[in-house]
This record gives structure tokens, sequence and C-alpha cells, in this order.
């Protein structure tokens, strides 16, 4: 009866009760959406990084994969070296430079081109065509195609440099586009062509002979990859080796900014339910003191009015919280697509990651500060001093 | 000889008021036999609420002694307080304090509830309860549905909801208008010829004189007492009384 009694005290004030419940949801949501933003970039960046299949990234000393224009050179001769280690199974060079391509109309489109092997390599998902065969071949993305009018088929100049007051190309080749692709890393607005190694290192001319901007690395299953890591490291003096969980170190060190940010607005959303749920019930327990004060007169134990209170609270937040879960999982996925939208992002990148642990440990605990914000008022109640109050409220 | 059901011994309470003591209640002594009913009149702030609420173990007193049913109230811990309060006495107050979101059905049941019986059993007894305050038909009307002498009937059958040996009224009277005071009042005198032992505290001149003793205060004091009915000539209790006391 004391559990009914509580629901009625919550319906017999409708508006303020479902006032409360939705300011209790958003603040649920909002909590909800911190703890996905707190681990949604790391957790797509892993997914990254692992969908790739490598588990060491060789870059120029003191560089991340792709982070400057750093390249290292004598690339053959590294990626000889590296795939002697005993525990290296596959090795995958890469070159990321600029490639100006021109347009039917004859203007020129620039684009970031990976010069790889297109056997070993994991940066690109073929969608249509077919993967690069010789030198004279690219592969594209559909932004590319948009940019520069193509199709899958056509025959297209490209070069290495483009100078646009004279007009003029450097390092300028025939090619063929073989294949559309959608490249992992890359975001989807971005223009961007893979093709063989040999060939965009022989476009730059000596500028480029031989260099490489990043070298992938895979090891064989249960091999130790931080000894393989410093073996590679410790090999060559130019290069610094990145190990998946390094590489995710790092990536949470630049992140920290975005996850304490996150954990503070957490925190803000939780004591915003905190004081709603506070609020909510302090107002109603004292609307109701004559009544509570009869009914510790007519015998009602203090533990059951310290239930009652607080099985408000624990009501409010219960709802709240499963009303708050739909909407931030609606507001991230909103806010995803705006976010993801922003250039030079990979499109499969999201921002906010849906981890089920996650979201009902933060609900949860949104729930235990509704529990906790009835007790005050609910010790209030029952341990208020029975005639004195009944005297007062006659008085009232 | 009569079971004497509430026994008051010198019983005093003090409170400071703005750091001074009050002296609410000044050394009160005072026998209820079962079946009896007495009311206490006196002057406004004389003592009398105050003296209920020590009656009722709802407060304490400074010193004295209160032995219900031969139980020193006066001493029991917060806990024993309550569960006797549940059990052994039933409250009426002035503004009838039924909770607004049950029936009335449902605030009959509610001692019942906390003194946890059977749910066929209380609502049995609810049904039994209304018929016999005259509102066997208003059953599942909630308190906003009813009239205030309505809703006073509805709290004295939550009152007796769980056969109190004593039942305590604070100005039972004092919301309602003439002509219901008065049938309140028969109601009370019904439930004290069907043996329900009463105490009430009252300024209704009219309600006074329906009870069979009067004991009158001044400053916290018993000045005077009048005996009006001698409890001899008491109707005894039919043995299912509604408001009848368990043995």
């Amino acid at each position: 009866m004391m559990l009914r009694l509580a629901m009625a005290t919550l319906a017999r004030r409708r508006a303020r009760t479902a006032l409360t419940t939705a300011g209790v949801a958003v603040a649920a949501a909002m909590l909800l959406d911190m703890v996905m933003l707190g681990s949604g970039m790391r957790e797509s960046f892993r997914g990254f990084i692992e969908q790739q299949g490598f588990q060491i990234r060789l870059t120029p000393r003191g560089t991340m994969p792709f982070d400057s224009e750093a390249t290292v050179g004598g690339g053959a001769a590294l990626v000889r070296a590296v795939a002697t280690d005993p525990d290296v199974v596959t090795v995958a060079p890469l070159l990321g430079a600029k490639l100006f391509s021109r347009t039917p109309g004859d203007s020129v489109v620039s684009a970031f081109v990976l010069g790889l092997d297109p056997a070993v390599q994991g940066d690109y998902v073929l969608v249509e065509g077919r993967d690069l065969a010789a030198d004279d071949e690219l592969v594209v993305n559909a932004s590319y195609l948009a940019a520069t009018g193509r199709a899958v088929g056509d025959t297209v100049q490209v070069a290495a440099g483009y100078d646009a007051q004279m007009r003029r190309v450097t390092g300028a080749r025939t090619v063929r586009i073989v294949g559309r692709a959608r490249f992992v890393m890359l975001g989807g607005s971005e223009r961007a062509a893979a093709m063989r190694l040999a060939a965009v290192q022989a476009m730059g001319g000596r500028d480029r002979a031989d260099r490489l901007s990043v070298v992938l690395v895979a090891t064989r299953p249960g091999a130790d990859i931080e000894s393989v890591r410093r073996r590679l490291e410790a090999s060559d003096a130019r290069v610094s080796a990145l190990s998946t969980a390094a590489a995710l170190q790092l990536v949470d060190e630049r992140l920290g900014y975005f996850r304490q940010l996150a954990f503070i607005l957490a925190s803000v959303s939780l004591a915003v339910g905190f004081l709603l749920v506070t609020t909510l019930v302090t107002v109603s327990v004292n609307e109701r003191i004559g009544e509570i004060a009869v009914m510790r007169a007519i015998g009602v134990a203090r533990w059951r009015i310290v239930a009652q209170v607080m099985a408000e609270g624990v009501a409010l937040s219960l709802v709240g919280a499963t009303i708050g879960m739909g909407l931030g999982l609606v507001t991230a996925t909103w806010l995803n697509g705006i976010l993801a939208a922003f250039p030079g992002l990979p499109a499969a990148f999201d921002f906010f990651f849906f981890e089920p642990a996650a979201a009902f440990r933060s609900l949860g605990l949104l729930v235990l500060c509704g529990i906790a914000a009835g007790i005050w008022p609910a010790w209030r109640a029952a341990t208020l001093p029975i005639a004195r109050t009944l005297r007062e409220e006659a008085v009232a | 000889m009569r079971e004497i059901v509430l026994a008051a011994r010198d019983v005093r309470r003090d409170y400071p008021v703005a750091g001074e003591p009050v002296h609410a209640v000044r050394g009160i002594s005072l026998d209820v036999a079962a079946g009896d009913w007495v009311a206490i009149v006196g002057p406004s702030g004389c003592g009398k609420s105050t003296l209920l609420n020590l009656l009722g173990a709802i407060d304490r007193p400074t010193t004295g002694s209160i032995a219900i049913r031969g139980r020193d109230v006066a001493r029991m811990n917060d806990a024993d307080a309550t569960r006797f309060r549940l059990t052994g006495i039933g409250f009426v107050f002035q503004r009838f304090y039924l909770m607004p979101t049950l029936t009335a059905a449902e605030n009959v049941e509610l001692p019942m509830a906390e003194a946890k019986l059977p749910r066929a059993a209380r609502v049995a007894r609810a049904r039994e309860l209304l018929a016999y305050v005259g509102l066997g038909a208003r059953a599942d009307h909630r308190p906003y549905q009813l009239s205030g002498g309505e809703q006073q009937r509805v709290a004295i059958a939550r009152a007796l909801a769980n056969r109190p040996a004593l039942l305590l009224a604070d100005e039972p009277t004092g919301e309602l208008d003439a002509r219901t005071g008065t049938e309140m009042i028969a109601l009370f005198d019904r439930l004290n010829r069907d043996g329900t032992t009463i105490v009430t505290v009252t300024h209704d001149e009219e309600l006074a004189q329906a009870a069979r003793r009067v004991v009158h205060m001044r400053d916290g004091a018993i000045v005077d007492q009048v005996l009006r009915r001698p409890l001899a000539d008491a109707v005894p209790a039919p043995p299912h009384a509604p408001g009848t006391a368990q043995a």
C-alpha cells in the first residue's frame, strides 16, 4: 500500500511530475551522450586501426602516421629489413602525397593519393571495378569522381605537382581509373586516390625516390608485439615504431581534453538530476507534512515513511533514466551526423560510441543519485516531531 | 469493577519557548475505565491537546507515567510507541487528515495494512466499519468527493480499524457545521454505548455534555471533574461491535 501511495502521490501533481521526469530524462540523455562521447572517438580509432589488420606502424622518427608530410628514405631497404624479423608476416609500405588531376573542362583538381602495394593494403575497400594491377592505374573514391567528372574506366591525366599561376604540371602521366573504393581513414568528402607505390614515387622524381610515409607491419599470431616493436625501432634510428596500444594511448592523450569535458558535463548532468529529484521530493514532503505526521500518529513506522518518500525519488529517476536513454541515443545519432560531416574526418568515424555496459552503468549511477536525492527529504519526513507538526498544521 | 484502560500519574510536560520554559501540563493524574467517555474541556492554550498527545504516545511527558492497559507508554522507544499507537490507540483529528489519493475504504485499510492484516480481512473490516459509520455506499469515494462530516466519519472508521483499547479525538467537531456536529456526537455516543473507550478534547459544549465525564482544565492542570452519567449504566459492549477493543 505504501508503494501505491507513493505512486499516487506522484500522480496527484501530474504536470509537476511530468516536468521533473522530463528534466531527469534530459539529464540522463546528456549523461549518456557524454559517456558515449568520452569513449566514442577512441573506440572509432581503435576500430579503424584494427580493421587495417596491422599491429605496428613505422613512421619517420617523432611523427604519427600521416601527421606531417615527413617521409623516410631508403624505403626498399627498410621494408626488406623489417621483413627479416621472424615475427613479422606482412610489411605494407605507404607513401602519401598530393595528386593533381585534369578534368574534362581542363581545370585541375587536387586529391590525396596513397602509394601502396595492393596485395597487402588495408586502406581502402573496393566498391566498384577492380584493384590496381599496373603502375598506370588508379583506384579513387566517389568524391574524386564527382570533383573530376570522371567515371570508372576513364583515362585521366594526373601529376605530382601543379603551378597554378603558370598552369604547369610536373610529374605528369596518364592513368586509367580501374576502381572505385571507400577509403577507411579518410573523410567521405575528401578526394582520395590510390596508386601502386612505385608509380607515386616515380611521379615525384628525385624528391620521392624510394621514400615512404609509413610502413605497416603485421605480426604472426601470438607474437609479443611490444618486443617486435622495440626490435624494429632499435634496428633503424630514422624511424619510430608505434604499436596499436601505443597509438591508442597517444590518441587518448590527444583526446584528454575531450574526455575531461565529457566527464565534467556528465557530472553536471548527474548533479542536475540529483537536484531535480531532491527538489521535487522535498516540495512533495513539505506539502504533505500534515498527512505524514498523521500517518506517524496512527502508527505507520518510520522506515515505511522513508521507503514511501524514497520510492518517489526512485520512480522519478527510473522513468527519467529510461526515457533519457532513448533520448540520448537519438541525440547522439543526430549530433554524430553533424560532427561526422566535418572535413578531414573518416566517413565512418563515430564520435558517440554506444557501449551497453557503460550506458547502463551511467544510468544506474543516475538512479543511485535519485535514491540519494530522496534520503534527506525522506529522513526529514520520518523524523518530524509529530505533536508539534500537528499543532503547527492546526494553527496554519 | 471495570478495567482501568488509561492511568496517568502526575504527568508534566515542559518545553522551551524562546528560551523560557513553558509548563504546558502540570502534574495531571487521570484514570479512564473501559467503556468510559471523558471530555476534556478548557480555554485555548490550557494544555488539552498537549495532554491528549501525551495520552496517545505521540509526545513524551517530562515527568510522570502514563499506562495504557498496564503498559507505560511514556517509557517506550519510538518503534515501540509507534507499534503501540498502531494497535492500541485510535486517533481522530480536527482536520480529518485522510490520504487524498486513497479511497475511503483504502484510508480505513491503511492502519490494518501497516499491522499486516491479510488483504481479504482488512477489506471486509473496512467495509464493516464504513457501514457502521453510515458510509457503506461511499467506500470507493475519494476524500474530495465526501463532505466534511463524511470525511470525519471515515477518519473515525480508520481510528477503529485495529480495534484500539482507546479512542482519542482532538476537536472532532471543530471543522463541522452545527448539524453535522450533532450527527458526529450521536456517532460518538453510539460508539461509546457499543463499548468503545473515548477521550475527547473539545470546545464544543454539546459534545462535552454528551460525554459521561467532563474534565475541566486550566493552566495545564485539572481544576474540576463532572460525572454526567455513571459508567455503571453503560450497556455492555456487544461481542461484535466494530469498535470493540481486542481482548
